[in-house]
């Protein structure tokens, strides 16, 4: 079972994110189902990555949805996302992300 | 791998339509929230546009994703170029690009003999 905490480690590791923050929406879809082998989470998903610098979103949803290529569809029912890369949103410190991160 | 006979169809869509979203349910009873913030994009576009309901049709459902490479419904197509979800619909409108765009390809039909 993914968890939001658990989506985030993997955005965080798979992007090399700077930032991530995941928002968990599923209560507000409680009882609509998602796939025929019942429904993964809702979730809204914000990402700071330097991957991102230089695509446009449509690149960058791309390497957010072949980094959960695996969740899609299954533990992953619908995903809601905004990309930025680094430039965009400097405001957006590192503290999410790096705490994910893995060591070393 | 897609069926070559789906693929054709889902290519012979794309090329024949404008203005072309691929959604759950329909504009008048979208049956998901990202379905329905796209067409209500659309409709403010005042063009007119095709939606296809994949709920209706389980081949063209799973086809779609296989075709564009991309997991989610709704996916919108614009002068027979992919454009992205809901998000990115969302994006686009916010900085104005998603009207010239579509008026472009209206303009383009226009200006052919």
């Amino acid at each position: 079972m993914l968890t939001a905490d658990g989506l985030r480690q993997l955005l965080a590791e798979k992007l090399q994110a700077l930032y991530v923050h995941v928002e968990d929406e599923s209560h507000r879809h409680a009882g609509h189902g998602g796939g025929q082998q019942g429904s993964g989470g809702h979730y809204r998903v914000q990402v700071v990555s330097p991957l991102f610098t230089g695509k446009t979103s449509l690149q960058r949803h791309r390497l957010v949805y072949a980094a959960l290529a695996e969740e899609m569809g299954q533990s992953i029912h619908a995903l809601a996302l905004q990309t930025y890369s680094p430039e965009e949103r400097p405001d957006l410190g590192s503290i999410e992300g790096k705490m994910a991160a893995p060591v070393g | 791998m897609l069926d070559p006979l789906l693929e054709e169809k889902i290519r012979e869509q794309i090329r024949t339509h404008k203005v072309l979203i691929y959604m759950k349910g329909t504009p008048e009873m979208p049956q998901c929230g990202f379905s329905y913030t796209a067409v209500r994009i659309l409709d403010s576009l005042g063009f007119p546009y095709t939606a296809i309901n994949v709920l209706e049709d389980p081949e063209i459902r799973q086809g779609i994703k296989v075709f564009s490479n991309w997991p989610t419904i709704p996916q919108i197509y614009i002068n027979g170029q992919f454009i992205g979800g809901c998000d990115i619909l969302q994006e686009m409108h916010a900085r104005n690009e998603l009207r010239p765009l579509v008026e472009a390809a209206f303009a383009q039909a226009d200006s052919q003999p």
